[in-house]
């Protein structure tokens, strides 16, 4: 039971945050990183463990708050029933275009998820009748504290990595990672690669379905350009999966942590910290910098993927080696 | 009939840029087995190239010979700084490229965002909203002449190919990047050439679009979607290939935004898109072989 | 019946014959080998048994039934293991992880398919590097590790496509042995090889193909004095 302790401690931190820290910013971010944990979580299974990488995660993630939005905009449902089928539905969307793409070798599944967010972006802007179109979706919080959110997050994340971590160690788990490390080979082992690929993707896009239906039960609103956002959802997401560490178990935790807080960097702009250059240099120059630099998110997110892919390519956890004898030399040099 | 007649005119008339689009695309995914998803991003650059020039008073046709040496120039430094490299790097993370493509792309449009805003720009030249008849068909100046020159460069595109000693590498790290390198092909060099003249070709398309375009940082992503329904409408790395998806993806663009309705215009593509998988995984050329 | 059979297997690429014909039969124990100069259409024909081509025509019948419209999966389900002459390791799991990968093809439980991966791995002597990296492994091993991971498949027929190929001498002895303690288990081979005294030595009957035609059929020693396998092996003046 050793090897699950350091889990458990952090898990038991996790849980008893609220308890210790009561302001609602800080709480609001640790909701951020909890929902991006289980994003991806579910993105790593699919592309680090499966080798199938989605480009298009919005898709299931905007699946899944809509579905919890919808209910409630037209059946006057709870949205939290949503939590309950938003990850079926996203499963439905994206299995389709799995048994399709999955016949194909090459980036079929990348460019086909890439292109059903966009189908579904535009869909939902147009069909205002059904979707209220770009005015989006309102809804009453259930809430007003934000520690119950919390805890639904807390509680998502760590099924969610409890669940994809138990897969990745049994059958399925050997099945993924074989048909990523050679499919031709995983067929002559008896593998049924199609099938196998599948049950990867309908487990990502449940968990990020859910991750969505989420979003909309704690923000409230929703509308086609947040929730099938290419940077914001889709591109976060694969960033998220390969700052902490493709393929491995702890990464995605990793990245949410560190993607969650880049992105508060930029939209914060640096916390407030260019704000208050601009007000007490007094100057304007400096104020429109600052301006720019809080809005230069994408490009800071774009950049980010062309670093890490040259630099760190199997992010932070599975480069650690590298990364360790990288300063430890620096200290033999110094 | 008028409008079916029109309608298909305009769509052909789309369809050859786009086929100048693909076939760029193509190149690259040819040599290099990828999807180049900052196509339409590099296309962006062209056009605000042209508009720069536009600002000093250049013929957009003429700047296209700013345009295509300059795109070729930062397509060779992007394929040997940023795609090469990744040759080398021993990583899980599956389809690195491609995805290093999504991050120069979101580069390059925020850094003309940076530098010239959201803001549209219009390229309007004389010609620009200029249109002549034939019968009861218009056709828009910019855009007939746009098409010829489209032809043109695909033309000499081909005579590349196929006459010039490093179209024939080309070809052949194409089709056999290993037996190339036994042949001598300096296969490195060759994916350089080839990004950079993929990048030069959609360049021209992007001067050739400025005139008829409203110019703007987002228009790239678009015509990164474009680019790649064309690729696997025409299938995977075939050049012909290229040619027919432009202009089946401009007819129905075209066909869809008269006969259904102008806000389906972005949908078209994908559906496209899907139906293709769904009927004909691997494209148009799957149709050439037995 | 026979224990398994190919009927006029026919495949076309684009608009060259692979394979123009060819038909065999294997009795249950057997070891068949595969002969034929590069080119000449044995891959293709392991391809079409293990379902990786569909064949242009022509039928694969094991045990009574036809396979060859069945997905490669069902096939290893079936009982057809085989390896690859390019090998494909799976190359960031461990040995132990690739066979356990095979295993779980015939097992239930995680601590089946563990526990027949590691009576597979003894059986074919791999239990030093067991724990590496099947990347790391030299060609030697690589092959044996193609083997293994058939073997945990628990197949009644081997397809083994040049297993010996690029190995030094003492590696060729080894994987000789292993091969018959392999038929010795009961396993039906049959083994496309180029080296001709590993072919001649295990084989019990011999199968060659040209231009994927078969040219002779026999024991060894018959289709050592072939004089159309002699022509396509040597050419015609020594013949």
């Amino acid at each position: 039971m050793k090897k699950n302790l350091v889990p458990l401690i952090v898990l038991a931190a996790l849980a008893a945050f609220p308890l210790v820290v009561e302001h609602n910013y800080y709480l609001h971010l640790m909701i951020l990183f909890l929902m991006w944990v289980v994003i991806g979580s579910a993105w790593n299974l699919i592309a680090g463990y499966t080798g199938q990488v989605s480009f298009g995660d919005a898709a299931f993630f905007g699946s899944g708050a809509y579905a919890a939005g919808l209910l409630s905009h037209h059946l006057q449902l709870s949205a939290w029933w949503g939590l309950a089928i938003g990850g079926f539905v996203a499963v439905a969307v994206g299995m389709p275009f799995g048994w399709i793409c999955f016949r194909m070798r090459g980036a079929y599944f990348a460019l086909a998820t890439l292109a059903l967010n966009e189908v579904l972006r535009h869909s939902a802007a147009i069909a205002e009748g059904f979707t209220g179109g770009m005015v989006g979706i309102l809804i009453m919080p259930t809430f007003v504290s934000k520690v119950p959110y919390y805890y639904v997050a807390l509680a998502l994340a760590a099924a969610s990595m409890i669940s994809i971590q138990w897969i990745v160690h049994a059958k399925p788990g050997y099945y993924f990672v074989s048909i990523r490390e050679d499919q031709d080979a995983a067929e002559s082992l008896g593998i049924d690669t199609h099938y196998y690929k599948m049950l990867s993707l309908a487990i990502a896009a449940f968990w990020t379905g859910v991750a969505g239906s989420l979003y909309m039960n704690y923000m409230g609103f929703i509308d086609p350009d947040v929730v099938f956002s290419l940077h914001d959802i889709s591109i976060m997401a694969i960033l998220v999966g390969i700052v902490g560490g493709v393929g491995t178990v702890y990464g995605p935790a990793v990245g949410a942590f560190i993607m969650v807080t880049v992105q508060e960097l930029f939209r914060s702009g640096f916390f407030g910290l260019f704000e208050y250059l601009g007000r007490a240099t007094g100057s304007a120059a400096v104020e429109s910098m600052a301006k720019t630099i809080t809005g230069a998110h994408v490009l800071g997110f774009g950049i980010l993927v062309v670093v890490v892919i040259l630099v760190l390519p199997n992010g932070i956890v599975g480069d650690w080696p590298k990364i360790r004898s990288a300063f430890s030399r620096n200290k033999i040099a110094a | 009939m008028d409008v079916f007649l029109q309608t298909l005119v305009a769509g052909v008339l789309k369809g050859g840029l786009y086929a100048l689009i693909g076939i760029g695309m193509t190149l690259i995914m040819g040599v290099m087995g990828i999807i180049n998803l900052a196509h339409g991003q590099l296309m962006m650059v062209a056009m605000y190239i042209t508009y720069v020039l536009h600002l000093a008073g250049v013929d957009p046709y003429i700047s296209l010979f700013v345009a295509m040496p300059g795109l070729f120039l930062i397509g060779c430094l992007i394929q040997h700084y940023l795609l090469n490299p990744l040759l080398k790097v021993e990583t899980i993370l599956p389809e690195n490229q491609v995805l290093m493509t999504v991050g120069i792309g979101m580069v390059l449009t925020e850094v003309v965002r940076f530098i010239f805003k959201s803001d549209y720009k219009s390229v309007s030249t004389g010609y620009s909203n200029a249109t002549f008849f034939l019968g009861d068909i218009s056709f828009s100046v910019a855009l007939v002449i746009s098409f010829f020159i489209a032809i043109a460069f695909t033309v000499a595109m081909f005579f590349f190919l196929i006459k010039t000693d490093i179209g024939r590498s080309i070809r052949a790290t194409a089709q056999d990047k290993d037996a190339a390198v036994l042949m001598g092909v300096n296969t490195g060099r060759i994916t350089i050439v080839t990004f950079g003249l993929g990048s030069a070709l959609v360049a021209a398309a992007g001067s050739l679009l400025a005139p008829v375009f409203y110019v703007f940082p987002d228009i790239g992503g678009p015509f990164t979607a474009r680019a790649f329904i064309i690729t696997i409408l025409g299938g995977l790395g075939s050049t012909v290939g290229a040619i027919f998806g432009g202009v089946t993806l401009g007819l129905a663009e075209s066909f869809g935004a008269t006969y259904i309705s102008m806000d389906y215009e972005n949908i078209i593509g994908m559906t496209i898109f899907v139906l293709v998988l769904l009927f004909l995984p691997g494209g148009f050329k799957r149709l050439t072989k037995v | 019946m026979a224990f398994f059979q190919v009927e006029k297997l026919v495949k076309y690429f684009g608009g060259l014959a692979a394979v123009n014909g060819v038909s065999f039969q294997v009795e249950k124990g057997e070891i068949l080998g595969l002969i034929g100069p590069n080119g000449s259409g044995k891959t293709t024909t392991f391809n079409m048994i293990s379902g990786y081509h569909r064949p242009t025509s022509g039928r694969v019948v094991f045990k009574g039934g036809e396979i060859h419209q069945l997905p490669t999966h069902r096939i290893c389900k079936l009982g057809i293991g085989r390896t690859f002459q390019v090998v494909k390791p799976l190359g960031r799991m461990s040995v132990l992880d690739n066979v356990i990968a095979a295993a779980y093809s015939r097992a239930g439980s995680p601590r089946e398919a563990r526990g027949l991966a590691l009576e597979t791995i003894r059986f074919c002597g791999m239990d030093a590097v067991k724990d590496q990296l099947a990347k790391s492994l030299p060609i030697a091993g690589r092959k044996r590790l193609e083997i293994a991971r058939a073997m945990a498949t628990k197949p009644e027929l081997l397809l083994l496509d040049e297993t010996a190929a690029g190995l030094n001498p003492t590696e060729l002895l080894d994987a000789i042995d292993l091969i018959k303690k392999i038929r010795e288990n009961g396993t039906t081979i049959i083994i496309i090889e180029h080296i001709m005294h590993v072919i001649m030595t295990i084989s019990d009957r011999i199968h060659a193909i040209n231009f994927g035609q078969t040219i002779g059929e026999g024991t060894p020693q018959e289709v050592a004095q072939n004089k159309a396998v002699i022509e396509a092996y040597l050419g015609t003046d020594y013949a």
